[in-house]
């Protein structure tokens, strides 16, 4: 890569001898254009009133922090979701896809993570799956193995036998699959969603071949990935996504690190955070340390130590880690690596009953409320104490009168807002089913608190009141790790927050360092430094 | 690794099978008084194939991670309907049998538009038709009785030239008309997508709602040909709950036998065929070794649980808990 001088922007990734070309199909018209699309889900706008154009023989990168919408965005171009209001328009002519299968047919080719092959079906099959090679009707199995072949040869996989079934393969293999099957279908527009996250670093460098040669060829190319070192070597043009609104669009190598992170903030955030606390734990034993804990390639070498009183915070971008971070130590995962001790005990965590009854006790509010979390046509009551019944209960036996006065002690605590503790938990609203799932942990009074994104569509006053009362959780001695998505959030709860990256913790954050920008930077795992000059192209040096 | 390897891995279900149906039919005949013989071979046959074909129909929807509990009753109702049209000339009884099976066709495309436009749990809808499809059985044959064209049954239900048990022949006509281009067709392909993850195949732009619509009503189709064959075989038809139940019932432990998967995604109607065989040999076991008919449900439990396990094996690879429960 270049490397620039200190202020001057510079570009990079595009290769002179073929700008002429490349040129030439950038004056003619996009191959795909949105035109004010829109997309609400529920009480969140994900989109709106988005432009955005992409052109043959570019690669196009897309900038944005969790939830920024170039995700819907893509799904919407896709015809994975439907848009509200707006136009899309594919070679000039307008188009509506309801389905995957329309977009596939119209030449938009989407390589998501993991997401569409089918795990039995063999590396052939999985490749063909939607047009394969027939003669007289029947599948044709050794066209389709060549055709498979070629397409793996295209992607730069030809060592993965067409004929091994998708689930014998790693995950990085996996992915190649992945992408030879969208080549097999010859897309107009390919659509790469964080597809080079599970790959290998051999696999990366094989693929930015492959997709600089499909640059030469004429393809648009729409890149999403949160690894800037990648987007500097790919991408001749960037947009930046903030808040579901499209916020600019510049030729790639123009703007600093330091501008692209300045344009991703800027959300408004109007949520009040109780004050914390200034205490200095140093010296005060962990409740819950980890010593180089690793999990498959997902967790590699983390050690992280929380004191009674503190919560610590889990930042970083969407599945770097933090999720198996939490079900290791909540005892969901096996074959966990390194060592997790409990108030300074080593603990084993072989199950999440090991993890609840383990020393002071642990607890974790899942990510997933509908299907982790709740048992939804069960009572409000029912689910409510499902994980303390031991509190409750004599020889087996639950008593009634326990039950009723710890459902009251809790929906009185959380300010639950229900009919009857008999009512289904389903038919409450999402903020008030959430607070019954840290209601139901919180009977057990677990010294440990680990939390998954807990605020996750649920709406602001029933925020705060989780901010208010994880403070006070944190108060009365507990240790809490809360893995969140929302930066603010982060910002305005935690004592420390561990950015991870990668399955390992790149940064930690104390105090005042908690910043969206000091966040937005580690959690790309670059540096804005303090002068703040360092450049886009840079990053990976 | 080989090619050659890659597809021994994909049959090893039905080649299990096939090792385990030739160990107890090896069992079977060495202790048959008589051994081997074209007799012998032929009542084999004509009991083990309603089962099998009965187990070809239950394999198609298990395919895609559904199941069909109306396929015994389908059977039972085109065994009703067989004992009344499939009489007479032969004009007459070709239009008999093109009735029969366009009536499990319909059972089975009904089966598959609730499911795919009620959106429906297969289980439980297809209990509700089989529950109808009896009825109708029922009303069409409220006593056992009825006929059959008794010279296409004699055929059926023989020899062909060499001692072959004719039945078997239909049984290999059935798989080579149904199953192979099934298997070999783009929608066969799309059901093993779906049953394998259904919103990979949705993603990747496949017609999931016709899929399994035609794969239900093939699944009809199948028990109604096992249904007509049960009428050469019995000269009669009844509308017995006890015929339905017992072989919806075998006919899903058979496809478990034969190595399919009830998750969806994995398996072969052959290996079925092979799981039904072993299903009836175990029955006909206890009865040359002189054990008492009533050890049969046990024994075939057991051979079930043993078969079942063999398919939990991969759980032991799993390495985050909360995947046990997907």
């Amino acid at each position: 890569m270049m490397r620039a001088g200190a202020l001057a922007p510079v570009s990079f990734g595009s290769c002179s001898a073929i700008l002429g070309a490349r040129f030439m199909q950038a004056v003619s018209g996009p191959v795909l254009e949105t035109i004010g699309v829109s997309k609400r889900f529920g009480g969140v706008q994900a989109l709106s009133n988005v432009d955005f154009a992409c052109r043959s023989g570019r690669i196009h990168a897309l900038l944005g922090e969790n939830g920024a919408g170039k995700s819907t965005l893509i799904k919407i171009i896709a015809g994975v979701v439907q848009r509200d209001a707006g136009r899309m328009l594919l070679g000039g002519e307008e188009v509506v896809f309801a389905t995957p299968r329309e977009a596939s047919a119209a030449g938009i080719g989407c390589i998501f993570q993991e997401l569409s092959l089918m795990p039995h079906l063999s590396v052939a099959d999985n490749i063909c799956i939607t047009d394969p090679p027939r003669r007289w009707g029947f599948i044709d199995g050794r066209a389709q193995r060549h055709i498979a072949a070629d397409a793996l040869a295209r992607a730069g996989a030809e060592d993965i036998n067409p004929s091994a079934p998708v689930s014998s393969l790693p995950l990085s293999r996996r992915q190649m699959v992945e992408i030879a099957k969208s080549l097999a279908r010859d897309p107009k527009l390919l659509i790469l969603d964080e597809a080079t996250s599970a790959l290998t670093a051999a696999d990366v460098t094989r693929v930015f071949k492959v997709l600089k040669r499909l640059r030469e060829e004429g393809l648009a190319i729409i890149y999403i990935s949160h690894r800037m070192s990648e987007i500097a070597e790919l991408a001749d043009d960037c947009s930046v996504f903030r808040n579901g609104q499209h916020v600019a669009t510049f030729p790639a190598g123009t703007k600093s690190n330091t501008e692209v992170v300045e344009m991703m903030i800027g959300r408004e955030y109007s949520h009040a955070f109780p004050p914390k606390p200034k205490r200095d734990l140093r010296g005060v034993q962990p409740a819950l340390e980890t010593r180089g804990l690793s999990w498959e390639s997902a967790l590699r070498d983390v050690s992280i130590a929380v004191r009674p009183g503190e919560i610590l915070g889990l930042g970083g971008l969407d599945g770097q880690g933090q999720m198996e971070m939490l079900l290791a130590l909540f005892g969901a995962l096996s074959g966990v690596g390194g060592e997790t001790l409990v108030e300074g005990r080593p603990v084993t965590l072989a199950s999440p009953q090991s993890a609840k009854a383990c020393g002071i006790g642990i607890a974790l509010i899942p990510e997933d409320r509908k299907t982790d979390g709740l048992m939804l046509p069960m009572s409000v009551r029912d689910n409510l104490t499902f994980a303390a019944l031991d509190s409750i209960s004599t020889a087996g036996i639950v008593s009634s009168r326990a039950e009723n006065a710890a459902v009251a002690d809790m929906v009185k605590l959380l300010g639950i807002r229900m009919g009857a503790a008999d009512d289904a938990v389903g038919t409450l609203s999402g903020g008030n089913q959430q607070k019954v799932v840290i209601a139901k942990w919180l009977l057990n009074k677990p010294g440990i608190i680990l939390l998954n994104d807990p605020t996750r569509g649920i709406d602001v006053a029933t925020k705060q009141e989780l901010y208010q009362l994880l403070r006070r959780l944190a108060d009365e001695g507990a240790a809490i790790i809360l893995y969140s998505t929302d930066y603010y959030e982060l910002i305005g709860c935690c004592d420390r927050v561990a950015v991870f990256y990668d399955g390992q913790i790149v940064r930690l954050l104390e105090g005042d360092q908690i910043t969206e920008r000091a966040l937005i930077a580690s959690a790309l795992n670059i540096s804005t430094a303090d002068q703040g000059d360092v450049l886009l192209g840079e990053a990976s040096l | 690794m080989s090619r050659l390897r890659y597809q021994l891995l994909e049959h090893r279900g039905t080649l299990l099978a096939a090792a385990v149906f030739a160990a107890l039919f090896l069992v079977y005949i060495s202790n048959y008084a008589t051994g081997l013989n074209a007799a012998v071979a032929t009542t084999v046959a004509n009991k083990g194939v309603l089962l099998a074909i009965v187990a070809m129909a239950q394999t198609l929807p298990i395919l895609t991670a559904g199941l069909d509990l109306s396929v015994g009753m389908v059977f039972v109702l085109a065994n009703c309907l067989a004992s009344e049209l499939v009489v007479g000339g032969p004009l007459q009884t070709a239009f008999g049998i093109v009735v029969v099976l366009g009536a499990g066709l319909a059972c089975g495309l009904l089966n598959g538009l609730i499911i795919v436009y009620g959106r429906l749990q297969p289980i439980i809808t297809t209990l509700a038709t089989g529950a109808i499809y009896y009825g109708l059985a029922l009303w069409l044959r409220p006593v056992p009785g009825g006929d059959i064209n008794s010279d296409l049954a004699d055929a059926v239900t023989g020899q062909l030239p060499g001692g072959i048990p004719a039945m078997l022949a239909v049984l290999m006509a059935v798989v080579l008309l149904v199953w192979v281009p099934f298997r070999n067709s783009v929608t066969g392909r799309a059901a093993l997508a779906i049953g394998s993850s259904e919103t990979a195949a949705y993603m990747s732009g496949i017609p999931i709602a016709r899929v399994k619509i035609v794969t239900y009503a093939l699944s009809g189709l199948l028990a109604a040909i096992a249904g007509l064959l049960l009428t050469f075989v019995t000269y009669s038809g009844e509308a017995s709950s006890s015929i339905g139940g017992t072989y919806t019932l075998n006919s899903i432990a058979a496809v478990v036998i034969g190595g399919t998967s009830l998750m969806g995604g994995y398996g072969s109607a052959i290996g079925s065929i092979f799981g039904a065989f072993a299903l009836r040999t175990i029955g006909d076991l206890l009865f040359v070794l002189d054990l008492d008919p009533l050890w049969q449900p046990l024994f075939q439990g057991m051979i079930l649980l043993v078969a079942v396990s063999l398919s939990a094996l991969r759980l032991l690879k799993i390495r985050n808990r909360l995947d046990l429960f997907s």
